[in-house]
């Protein structure tokens, strides 16, 4: 979808992402980053419009887990508030829809993901097809490594250029302070073959928040608005076996309903927990060379559930509002094997 | 009471299991009850296409798709990853292939697990068939897993099949588990140290003073981390209550007689009531207002129920906020 009304990413904040935060529940680990937006925007919550959160009850294993996150953000006088069961960058899809029905000017954005409490590979099997394929519990990983066997059977990548990719992504993340998993780090063993723990992302929890604001508040709440230019989201069947596992055509239409494809960008922060899915949305996103490529380090780096989304688009926001980039293109991702796919393209004004 | 140095994190397993119970619509109920029969079904598209396992409807138009047919058990490899570490609830325990296998017949891939002896044993585009469950009683899981096969591809096309079997399987019960470790996190872990020490506990609101009993670290008016300690009652006050008429289903509240009351109570120097069940005097002259303490039992890790303590009853002005 394309604007009708300016919208831009103001303010974004993220945490330290940590293999396990036993000693903070899910609020106590939010609010820090929900006061550090609030901060650098100097708003209040009873500034804010509007209010859309991102979690999943399947990974506190309690119901209605996203209420206890509410008190973190001050909900009197009662605020328009709601809630995806989703990452959060679907979250802020619903923010920037309702900013562009005009209901409201500002938007906070939040989500965050503990996986330390459960087994996340077992967890997110239970989001798969209850009858044909959830009763076999194949693992996040598993299902991961079907797709790179089937680019490797392809020709379009071979495992020393999954673990370039593994390597660049952790070098690049030393630079980023909230990184779970940077630096130098081992291909590892096998998880699944042909994955290594290398290809895999870091188990870990952690949280995100950004805010939204339309038109002139937007530019009076920073100083280089990173204006979203088009966002969209497709999903494909839920079946793999009914998929072509070496390409995104999700991808690729979100990205053309966005705009991505009208001029060049120079950046793309991508929602890819696996190397092998770089090597996808690579293509679909018909990405060449000169494109900067997840300066975070993406989901490689840090990967908190239901959070690793939304920062993407945070942290390409955030290099616009550094001035250290002026076009770039944000995607998430949900379900097996990349089935589900969100693209935003973030633009700061000409200098 | 001042901030103290942080207890230990507090742990407890929590496992969530829960027996699903699905319906099946048409075409799922031939394919799982064609399973049992050791029948595999297909269902095609209107373009032409079979799509096994089959669906309802197309998943590129969404149209509704009934025409069944019967593919073969033999198949090819289109995708595979070997898993040398199987993890719970998965076909098999000894290490296996991870495969999409497009059956004789299909023009889609089914996921299961193939049995052989190492990932040298395995490659896109091997041969491999269907290894039946002994035991069958019309789930994916009929499907044992795969194993390989030395024949050549069955090149007949698809009969169509009327879908139609004695006694067809109407649903599936899906049981899932998932094992958790639960932390409660620092605010309400306090609060549990101090009930072990018989106390209760709340953190006050540098904002706007109140005091949250039980503390969860946040106050959700101000949204603001909560810090300062502050213990209350352990007396309070019944702020209101229900009288409960049905006998609770578990050994826990099996002594418990009914009717009994359950009630708000604010506890002195508490701005959120928390709740219990009022006990030593009869449920029909409990009331708002009535001044109650605690009853702990010999190892209990929470007062059993109140009591009353046999003051006045409270004014209601002093409570009328915390209704």
């Amino acid at each position: 979808m394309r604007p009708v009304r300016d919208v831009a990413v103001v303010a974004f904040g993220q945490t330290d992402h940590l293999r396990s935060t036993d000693e903070l529940s899910e609020v106590e680990m939010l609010m820090p980053v929900l006061h550090e937006v609030l901060a650098a925007t100097g708003l209040r919550t009873s500034d804010i419009g509007f209010t859309c959160s991102g979690s999943s009850d399947y990974l506190a294993g309690r119901a209605f887990s996203f209420t206890m996150a509410l008190d973190g953000v001050g909900a009197w006088p009662p605020i328009s508030e709601s809630h995806v069961e989703m990452d959060g960058a679907w979250a802020l899809y619903e923010a920037w829809t309702k900013l562009q029905t005009g209901e409201a000017d500002t938007a906070l954005v939040y989500s965050y993901g503990k996986s330390s409490p459960g087994s996340v590979r077992d967890v997110l099997t239970r989001q798969l097809d209850p009858y044909y394929v959830a009763p076999l519990w194949p693992d996040s990983v598993a299902l991961a490594a079907l797709q790179a066997q089937a680019l490797i059977d392809a020709g379009e990548t071979d495992e020393p250029a999954l673990a370039g990719v593994a390597h660049r992504s952790r070098a690049d993340a030393a630079a980023n302070s909230h990184a779970q998993l940077s630096g130098s780090v081992a291909r590892g063993e096998y998880v699944v073959r042909p994955l290594r723990t290398g290809d895999c992302p870091p188990v870990g929890d952690g949280a995100a928040a950004v805010i939204l604001a339309a038109g002139e508040h937007a530019r009076g709440l920073c100083e280089r608005p990173a204006w979203i230019r088009g966002i969209d989201h497709r999903i494909e069947a839920h079946g793999i076996g009914v998929r072509d596992l070496t390409d995104s055509p999700s991808t690729r239409l979100a990205a053309e309903r966005a705009g991505v494809f009208e001029r060049p960008v120079d950046t793309a922060e991508l929602h890819a927990p696996f190397t092998s899915q770089e090597v996808v949305l690579r293509k679909a996103l018909d990405l060449g060379d000169d494109v900067t490529v997840n300066p975070s380090g993406g989901a490689l780096a840090a990967n908190p559930m239901m959070a690793a989304g939304l920062i993407r688009i945070g942290e390409a926001a955030a290099r616009i509002h550094r001035g250290a980039c002026d076009r770039a293109v944000a995607h998430a991702t949900s379900g097996p094997c990349l089935q589900q796919n969100l693209v935003a393209v973030l633009e700061g004004d000409a200098r | 009471m001042a901030s103290v140095p942080a207890p230990e994190v507090l742990r407890a397993p929590l496992v969530v299991e829960f027996p699903f119970t699905r319906s099946l619509g048409p075409v799922q109920s031939a394919f799982l009850t064609g399973l049992r029969e050791r029948t595999v079904l297909g269902v095609k598209t209107h373009d032409g296409r079979t799509l096994v396992p089959p669906v309802e409807y197309d998943p590129v138009t969404a149209e509704e798709i009934r025409d069944l047919v019967e593919v073969a058990a033999t198949g090819t490899v289109t995708t595979w990853a070997w898993n040398h570490e199987p993890r719970r609830g998965q076909p098999l325990g000894t290490p296996f292939a991870w495969v999409l296998v497009e059956l004789d017949g299909a023009d889609t891939a089914l996921l299961h697990a193939l049995d052989a002896p190492g990932p040298d044993a395995v490659r896109t585009g091997m041969r491999v068939r269907i290894r039946w469950a002994a035991e069958r009683v019309g789930a994916i899981t009929d499907i044992a897993c795969f194993e390989p096969y030395d024949g050549a591809r069955d090149e007949r096309r698809p009969e169509p099949h009327a879908g139609e079997f004695d006694e067809p399987v109407t649903g599936i019960v899906a049981a899932a588990r998932l094992d958790y470790t639960y932390s409660p996190g620092r605010a309400q872990s306090a609060y549990i140290h101090a009930l072990s020490e018989r106390k209760t506990v709340g953190e006050r609101c540098p904002s706007c003073r109140k005091v949250y009993v039980p503390p969860r670290g946040a106050c959700p008016t101000c949204g603001v981390g909560t810090a300062e300690r502050v213990e209350v009652g352990p007396r309070g006050t019944v702020t209101t209550y229900c009288i409960v008429n049905i006998k609770a289903k578990n050994a826990m509240n099996d002594a418990i007689e009914v009717p009994y009351v359950y009630a708000h109570i604010a506890l002195d120097g508490a701005d959120l009531a928390l709740h219990a069940r009022i006990a030593g005097i009869p449920y029909d002259e409990v009331r708002m207002g009535l001044r109650v303490e605690p009853v702990w039992t010999d190892g209990g890790r929470y007062p059993d129920h109140y009591r009353p303590t046999g003051e006045p009853d409270a004014d209601y002005d002093t409570y009328k906020e915390l209704v």
